[in-house]
């Protein structure tokens, strides 16, 4: 047995591990490790300008390849940046291995230089923290973090690493296996339970899929296609579960919730079967619970256990990988017959389709509607708020589009250096980035990496001046009481302003002037018949990022909504 | 709304109790007392955690202590045949000769130890159920002026013998 620094087991424990990709943002408790990555040629180490967009440039890397997102860090302010990040990935199962650099072991607790209790801060919000107190246990803890990750339900895993083990000399042996005794992740269905599932959904008249982001995380769009198609059972998804199946399936009517589809909606609330795979009940599904479902029986299926039963009472709770059930499930199932369920989905589609009110000039619909058209294998990544959500509505997926979105935690600045994850992660596939004026400027210092790295990622920026998902809740249900949600605002406009006045600059920031001062490409488009020529002309730079920048109208809603609190088939469909 | 009983098989690490607590004020859990203490291997310790709850969170209490790392076992004491104790301290100030010789009654009577003692204060020593706990605290309270409390919280393990509680 050799002995080798702390370092050195970790840049080994990474190449074990398989990690082609670190995202790093140096400082002085890890030197000793940015100078052992710069010994070796096996793993590419990207620079982000923060560390909250290093995490969900890892998150992004991670979601849209299947592998597990590493991040590297300082102590202190670096690590206490991450934690934005890690909640993120944590409330959307993503699997991610952080690491921060941490005070020698002797100067924890003295309020030295750069300290943060990180593993403490983060104890609430990844699936795992550790300090790795004695070098002799660094090896183990490594392989733990990984395994821990990336099984079970995914999640991040902290492991915060003090100088002084860092540098220690020690085993140069790093484990093929693991044995954590507190766990244990089973995937394995329970037939007998899945059997009275499928049951209740051969005796059920008015049978509903509910399929969440546990599907797209397992990988089963294709088994869920089987069923669906097995079975002639209509399928609606969660805004995670989105593009498990294809959206222009004939048996899929679309997501669920607060900004769902009228179909989905009253398809969940007059069902008498809700078949639900991989959904943790997020308010944001349910709406008002003792209304949600009221006519159903329902049959549960999560990798977690802790998942069912905790916002909605099921009847039938199977505790197992999405793909494992489903697959499981094909070889009991039956057709079923669903014509006048059917019938009455269909009229409800018909009588509410998903639409955008305003149809007058550029709208983000029709900027969507061109990605549609044009692209069929690609990554779409959003942000958070309006553009998130008419995403969500109208953008068409099929088994080669992937769309990644922060769901649980709703991040605003997301979207941007995710985007720039999963370019890294697929260098062929082109990534579109969709965000507005407010969550880009929460990350925008990362069109540095991105020039640096050389991605051409193209961002759709929706700008409507305005942090336009609360304008719209202000719209409707505060009076137009348009509180600090105006970006243009100077110190001169009045202290209640209504909307727009002649003193308002066009536009604030200048994105396309920004764009270029970091060496990006800017484009603006202020009319619908542009949208094409933008696409082409931020498609043919192929050395770096697009802005396009659509100047969208601050009155565009997005509809259907349901207030907060008030059951799903409540939905306000126009305003 | 009932009172539960846990007991909790964990790593016996840095963070754990503190991983355990920040589960419970982190997701409003109630928790009414948590002792922790080494088992007889060193890396495992065990916690008895008494809290109150209705039957759906205690589900998912039980749920989310499983699922922590950390955590190798979750027992459920409620309805089990189990020894349980909490260790109790009292000292009674400012007696006068006759409030003396009542503590010292009481404390033949209640099965309660007289620790330590001088002319004016008593230190009682009681190791009972959580509840002849609270009878004797009363007790003490309404009869004497000045009393000092110290609480342990309980601890329990699964009976060898006996089927009832």
């Amino acid at each position: 047995m050799q002995q080798i620094r702390g370092t050195s087991l970790l840049v080994k424990a990474l190449q074990e591990e398989g990690v082609d990709t670190l995202f790093g943002y140096p400082g002085g408790l890890v030197t000793d490790i940015f100078d052992e990555l710069y010994h070796q040629d096996d793993i590419k180490v990207v620079l982000p300008r923060h560390e909250q967009a290093l995490v969900h440039e890892a998150d992004g890397y991670a979601r849209s390849t299947g592998k597990v997102g590493v991040c590297l860090v300082t102590g202190g302010p670096g690590a206490a940046n991450m934690v934005t990040g890690i909640a993120t990935a944590y409330y959307d199962s993503v699997p991610l291995v952080c690491l921060s650099g941490q005070v020698a072991s002797s100067l924890i607790g003295d309020d030295a230089f750069q300290e943060a209790d990180i593993v403490g801060i983060t104890r609430n919000i990844c699936k795992h923290g550790v300090i790795v107190n004695d070098r002799k246990n660094l090896g183990r803890i490594l392989k733990e973090a990984f395994y821990i990750a990336r099984t079970g339900k995914p999640g991040p895993v902290l492991v915060d690493l003090p100088k002084n083990v860092m540098v220690e000399l020690g085993s140069d042996e790093y484990p093929d296996k693991v044995n954590i005794r507190g766990y244990k992740p089973s995937t394995k269905v329970h037939i007998g339970q899945l059997k009275k599932a499928v049951d209740l959904l051969n005796t059920s008249q008015k049978p509903i899929f509910l399929i969440g982001g546990g599907v797209n995380i397992a990988g089963a769009q294709a088994e869920l296609t089987k069923l669906v198609e097995l079975t002639k059972i209509p399928v609606v998804t969660t805004m995670m579960g989105k593009g498990s199946i294809d959206t222009k399936h004939p048996y899929y009517l679309g997501n669920v919730g607060m900004h769902g589809s009228y179909a989905a909606n009253m398809a969940v609330t007059e069902c008498d079967l809700l078949f639900s795979i991989g959904t943790r009940f997020s308010d944001r599904v349910t709406s008002k619970i003792s209304e949600f479902a009221r006519n159903a029986k329902i049959v549960h299926i999560d990798i977690d256990s802790a998942a069912i039963s905790k916002n909605i009472k099921v009847d039938i709770p199977i505790v197992a990988d999405a793909k494992e059930a489903i697959t499981a499930m094909l070889n009991y199932v039956n057709e079923h017959e669903t014509g006048e369920w059917l019938k009455q989905l269909l009229s409800w589609q018909g009588a509410h389709p998903l639409t955008m009110q305003s149809n007058n000039g550029l709208t983000a619909k029709k900027v969507i509607d061109h990605i549609n058209e044009t692209c069929q294998d690609a990554i779409v990544v959003t942000d958070v708020g309006q553009h998130q959500m008419w995403t969500i509505q109208f953008l068409e997926l099929n088994r080669n589009m992937q769309l990644l979105t922060s769901g649980g935690m709703g991040t605003m600045g997301y979207g941007f250096p995710a985007a720039l994850g999963a370019k890294l992660g697929n260098e062929h596939k082109t990534v579109i980035c969709i965000s507005g004026d407010g969550g880009m400027q929460m990350n925008i210092q990362e069109l540095a990496t991105a020039v640096a790295e050389e991605l051409p990622v193209i961002i759709c920026l929706f700008n409507n001046s305005s942090l336009g998902m609360v304008r719209q809740v202000q719209t409707l249900f505060f009076e137009k009481n348009y509180s600090s949600i105006c970006t243009r605002r100077r110190k001169s406009c009045p202290r209640k302003c209504s909307g727009t006045s002649d003193q308002c600059p066009p536009y604030s920031p200048d994105f396309v002037a920004l764009a270029k001062a970091y060496g990006a490409e800017g484009i603006r488009v202020t009319t619908e018949g542009e949208i094409g020529a933008a696409f082409d002309q931020a498609l043919k730079n192929t050395d770096g990022p697009t802005i396009i920048e659509f100047i969208i109208d601050k009155d565009d809603l997005v509809l259907p909504m349901v207030q907060g609190g008030k059951p799903l088939y409540e939905m306000i469909l126009e305003y | 709304m009932e009172k539960r009983w846990l007991s909790l098989f964990v790593e016996n690490d840095i963070g754990v109790l503190a991983k355990i607590s920040g589960l419970f004020s982190g997701k409003a859990y109630n928790l009414e007392s948590l002792t922790v203490g080494m088992t007889e291997d060193e890396t495992v310790s065990r916690m008895t955690i008494r809290l109150i709850s209705d039957d759906e969170t205690f589900e998912q209490i039980k749920k989310q202590l499983n699922r922590c790392v950390e955590v190798i076992k979750v027992v459920d004491f409620t309805d089990s045949p189990i020894h349980m104790k909490e260790l109790l301290f009292v000292k009674v100030r400012k007696c006068s000769k006759g409030d003396l010789d009542e503590l010292f009654r009481i404390a033949e009577v209640f099965g309660v130890s007289i620790i330590d003692y001088d002319k004016e204060s008593v230190l009682m020593e009681c190791v009972q159920t959580e509840s002849k706990n609270n009878a004797l605290i009363t007790l003490l309270s309404s009869d004497f002026q000045t009393i000092e409390v110290v609480r342990g919280g309980s601890v329990a393990i699964e009976s060898i013998s006996i089927t009832e509680r």
